[in-house]
């Protein structure tokens, strides 16, 4: 019994058993692990029958990501017991878990940059003979869950997006009886997501069972049977999300009341603080998007949003912004505050008083390894005047980031705590805090809230409003729109590297916004969204 | 099945304790070889390295053999910081000893106190210069530092070698191929009477506080640093990681210059085909064995100067051969990479792990 098994050791119950009577496709029982100083699964218990979408729900840090991994094998319970189709197994590693067949899509992706597609995709099978049946295999799955990826691509040129595509038809490519997803839209525009649910439903229909875990509450309610909610490693209860709204299931998760962002007054706008015109860049990725003919103005006290499809130039926009760029574009095609700085570094963008947020936060906004004070003298050291004769200073360096982990209540042991110690939704907080706490007069932030919990999103979110509201031009690069019509005044959207006209928010649809996703631009002659609506959203309908 | 699984967070002590458990552990090995070789391991291990220092010209030896470890070592150390990879560092120092040697040899009969610091200054130069044709070929041509910097050593090393032979042979040295002696003027003080301890070990000590200084608490240590932790991090704030190659290299390839003008206007007091019993290799070593820190790197310097001195010893009173010392200097190596890996991975035995248990 000790050995790994995956046979059933009761035999006749499953095939005895009516549909729906019958037993689990996996239940959990009492898992519990504890890490050093942290119990992070405490007595879970839980059932998700064939067929059956459940949503797994929590805040960072709530034991989703220990739960799952436990499910996968990749991590061992110190106590409990997972049961499938009715019988006690041990997992003892994601190759067991992938046999039996249970399919993980990762939060973050685990794939090789180097390699192409198809070579990642075979690397996660178990045994791959013949590369041209695999190749036939995954355009297969490709066609029939409408999932576009070129196979020989390298992983290093691919969008988050379509990164998250691999990861999704690797594991379907294994047939799976479980699937587990992690966050899986965050990537995707509202025709695409409509198109994965509508994979998830025939996945389960054909009696798959699904883990889905997110954020997005409106999308448990739109596509999952059951819920179970976790809250500090423990099951705090469990819902049918159809009959819930998302502001109750996310009381339950937080465990709080949750109060909606503070638009304040009706705003008025100052000058024009950031102003991108005729910005033509070409990529310095290989398979990049080139940005072609860019323009946009923020004034002072204007949210603007950015929407679009990851991989559609939105981070060499944001690259060019923030002066990451090795290619250079003529000086006054970007202005900040009037001053001509596309030529500029980051660092002297950065003294005319702007600010940047990149949107990943594990060795690009901040590095792991050091300390909360040295990130937070990363950015900030000009501005805040944290050197003085080319060295640290080291009062006022902890101070400022003591003051970043007060003012934006970042949870974490210290300024001394290492960056990569601290959750995700905390670690934002901080790299967002550190940039407000700067003063900036412009900030552009990709993907404020991506993989953040509820709490930490709707912190960051009134942070940005109160930052505007102070006359600060702030511009949000972001794939979720939920969170463009929460705080936006104005919106942009990006496809294949060309950009909208800027609207006023009050003034378009979501519909609209996912067909201008799709690239169907008003800056190519007369074409309307009225005319376009019979067209199917998304990129196919732009081919 | 064995396999290795990163530790969630690895103690802070076990970083520091590594290096002292590699040491021990090189000399359990050590005493398990020499007892093959038919020699009583405690005698041999206390010839090796009690009996080296156990009197205070054999410690003064130490501090002569550390310094240009030392100096080198803290120079690389910025590098590998920053992920650039100096292997070069002896034939830097090679250059550095022909760029001040050379000086007082152009002024073999002068006595000017202006002498040793114009040779410092060359000294430092010529290691620099060697330093810097690497780091030009990896930030214009993208070519790998690691193989360009290991590759000029044997330039470096050769073009000593037909100096010596050829054109700055000493014309009254029946033929031997050495240049002539130093000038007075142009040979490094001793500070300590009766040793052999030079001014250069009083610069290895200063080298370090000023690493330190450099590495933690100034503006281009932290770029240093953080170019090397997250490069990504570091384009996004305008640290260019092309100014650190070039600055790594610089400070590293000059500072190893300067260790070879030390030796030759030191212990040497002349140029000859040999100059260096791979100082700048060990360097390496040492720069590891003292965690990239400078303080650390003082006590690595020291560690491995002794392993110079016990081989040295071993062979005169054991009869062991010299190889001895680098097969020390390897053990050592290879204990304190194994010691690292263990302080951020744990081993499982895959049978072990399973613990789901069967109600």
């Amino acid at each position: 019994m000790g050995v790994a098994t995956v046979t059933s050791t009761t035999g006749d119950a499953g095939t005895e058993a009516i549909k729906g009577a019958g037993p689990a496709q996996l239940e959990v029982r009492g898992v519990t692990k504890a890490f050093p100083g942290c119990l992070a699964n405490d007595d879970i218990s839980f059932r998700i029958e064939p067929g059956e979408i459940h949503a797994l729900l929590g805040e960072n840090g709530a034991g989703k990501s220990t739960l799952v991994k436990i499910i996968y094998g990749v991590l061992q319970a110190d106590q409990g017991e997972l049961i499938w189709e009715g019988a006690p197994v041990t997992i003892q590693s994601p190759h067991d878990a992938r046999k039996m067949g249970i399919g993980l899509v990762f939060q973050h992706f685990s794939l090789f940059e180097t390699m192409t597609v198809l070579e990642n995709i075979a690397l996660a099978m178990n045994d791959v003979r013949d590369m041209d049946a695999l190749r036939k295999q995954v355009e297969e799955v490709e066609k029939t869950y409408g999932l576009p990826l070129d196979p020989d691509r390298h992983v290093y040129t691919l969008s988050v997006g379509e990164r998250q595509r691999i990861e999704i038809v690797r594991c379907l490519l294994q047939n799976p009886k479980l699937l587990i997803l992690d966050e899986p839209t965050s990537v995707l525009t509202p025709q695409e997501v409509e198109k994965l649910f509508e994979t998830l439903r025939r996945l389960a229909d054909e009696g798959c069972a699904i883990l889905y875990i997110s954020h997005k509450l409106h999308e448990v309610k739109a596509l999952c049977q059951k819920a179970t909610v976790l809250r500090g490693g423990k099951v705090v209860g469990g819902c049918d999300p159809r009959e819930e709204t998302a502001k109750s299931m996310a009381e339950m998760m937080i465990g709080q009341k949750l109060t909606a962002p503070d638009r304040g007054e009706s705003r008025t706008f100052g000058d024009v603080r950031l102003d991108v015109s005729n910005l033509s860049l070409l990529s310095d990725e290989q398979f990049g998007t080139h940005l072609k003919d860019i323009n946009l103005e923020v004034r002072g006290g204007e949210i603007m949003g950015v929407a679009g499809v990851a991989g559609n130039g939105q981070n060499e926009l944001f690259r060019a912004l923030a002066g990451e760029t090795e290619q250079e574009a003529a000086p006054d095609t970007i202005k900040i505050d009037g001053k001509s700085v596309a030529h500029f570094g980051p660092r002297r963008r950065r003294r005319l008083g702007a600010t940047f947020v990149p949107e990943e936060r594990n060795g690009h906004g901040a590095v792991p390894d050091m300390s909360l004070s040295e990130n937070g003298f990363l950015t900030a050291f000009r501005r805040m005047a944290l050197s003085a004769k080319g060295l640290i200073r080291e009062m006022p360096t902890k101070s400022f980031a003591d003051n970043i982990i007060k003012t934006f209540d970042v949870r974490t042991t210290g300024a001394g705590a290492e960056a990569g110690s601290l959750s995700g939704g905390n670690l934002q907080k901080f790299i967002v805090g550190r940039e407000i706490l700067q003063d900036p007069g412009v900030l552009v932030i990709s993907q404020p809230t991506w993989g953040v919990d509820a709490g930490a999103a709707s912190a960051i979110h009134q942070a940005l409003l109160d930052l505007a509201a102070k006359g600060t031009a702030v511009l949000v690069i972001s794939q979720d729109l939920d969170e463009i019509f929460a705080i936006c005044d104005s919106v942009v959207v990006m496809a294949e590297g060309k950009m909208s006209k800027p609207r006023p928010m009050a003034d378009v649809s979501i519909e609209e916004i996912g067909l201008l996703m799709g690239g169907l631009h008003d800056l190519e002659g007369d074409v309307t969204p009225a005319n376009n609506l019979e067209v199917e959203g998304g990129r196919v309908g732009q081919a | 099945m064995v396999r290795l699984e990163p530790r969630r967070q690895h103690s802070q002590a076990m970083v520091y304790l590594s290096p002292v458990l590699a040491i021990l552990m090189t000399l359990v090995v050590g005493g398990i070889i020499f007892a093959f070789m038919g020699k009583n391991p405690l005698d041999a291990l206390y010839t090796f390295f009690i009996l080296p220092i156990n009197n205070s010209y054999g410690l003064s030896e130490l501090f002569v053999k550390a310094t240009p470890l030392v100096i080198i070592a803290v120079g690389l150390a910025m590098g590998f910081r920053a992920n650039v990879w100096n292997i070069g560092a002896e034939g830097q120092l090679t250059m550095g000893a022909i760029f001040g040697g050379g000086l007082a040899l152009y002024f073999y009969d002068s006595e000017s106190v202006f002498l040793l610091p114009a040779m410092f200054v060359l000294g430092a130069l010529g290691g620099a210069f060697w330093g810097a044709i690497p780091a030009l070929l990896r930030t214009r041509f993208n070519a790998n530092e690691i193989l360009t910097s290991l590759m000029l050593t044997y330039v470096a090393t050769l073009f000593l070698s037909f100096l010596v032979h050829g054109p700055w042979r000493n014309p009254e040295g029946f033929n031997f191929p050495e240049s002539r002696p130093f000038p007075d003027a142009g040979l490094l003080p001793v500070i300590y009477d009766g040793t052999r301890v030079h001014l250069g070990t009083a610069v290895a000590v200063l080298v370090v506080i000023a690493g330190w200084l450099l590495l933690s608490k100034s503006v281009i240590g932290f770029q240093l640093r953080v170019v090397g932790k997250a490069p990504q991090a570091a384009r996004h704030v305008g640290f260019r990681q092309k100014r650190m190659i070039w600055f790594t290299l610089l400070l590293s390839g000059g500072l190893a210059g300067l260790a070879g003008l030390f030796e030759v206007a030191g212990p040497i007091g002349q140029l000859q085909p040999s100059i260096s019993p791979g100082y700048g290799f060990t360097a390496i070593i040492v720069a590891f064995l003292g965690r990239l820190h400078p303080v650390g790197i003082l006590f690595g310097g020291l560690i491995m100067a002794l392993t110079y001195l016990g081989g040295e010893l071993a062979q005169i009173t054991l009869g062991l051969p010299n190889a001895v010392t680098g097969l020390f200097q390897g053990i050592l190596l290879f204990f304190l990479l194994a010691c690292d890996v263990l302080t951020k991975y744990r081993v499982r035995f895959g049978s072990i792990a399973a613990k789901g248990r069967t109600a």
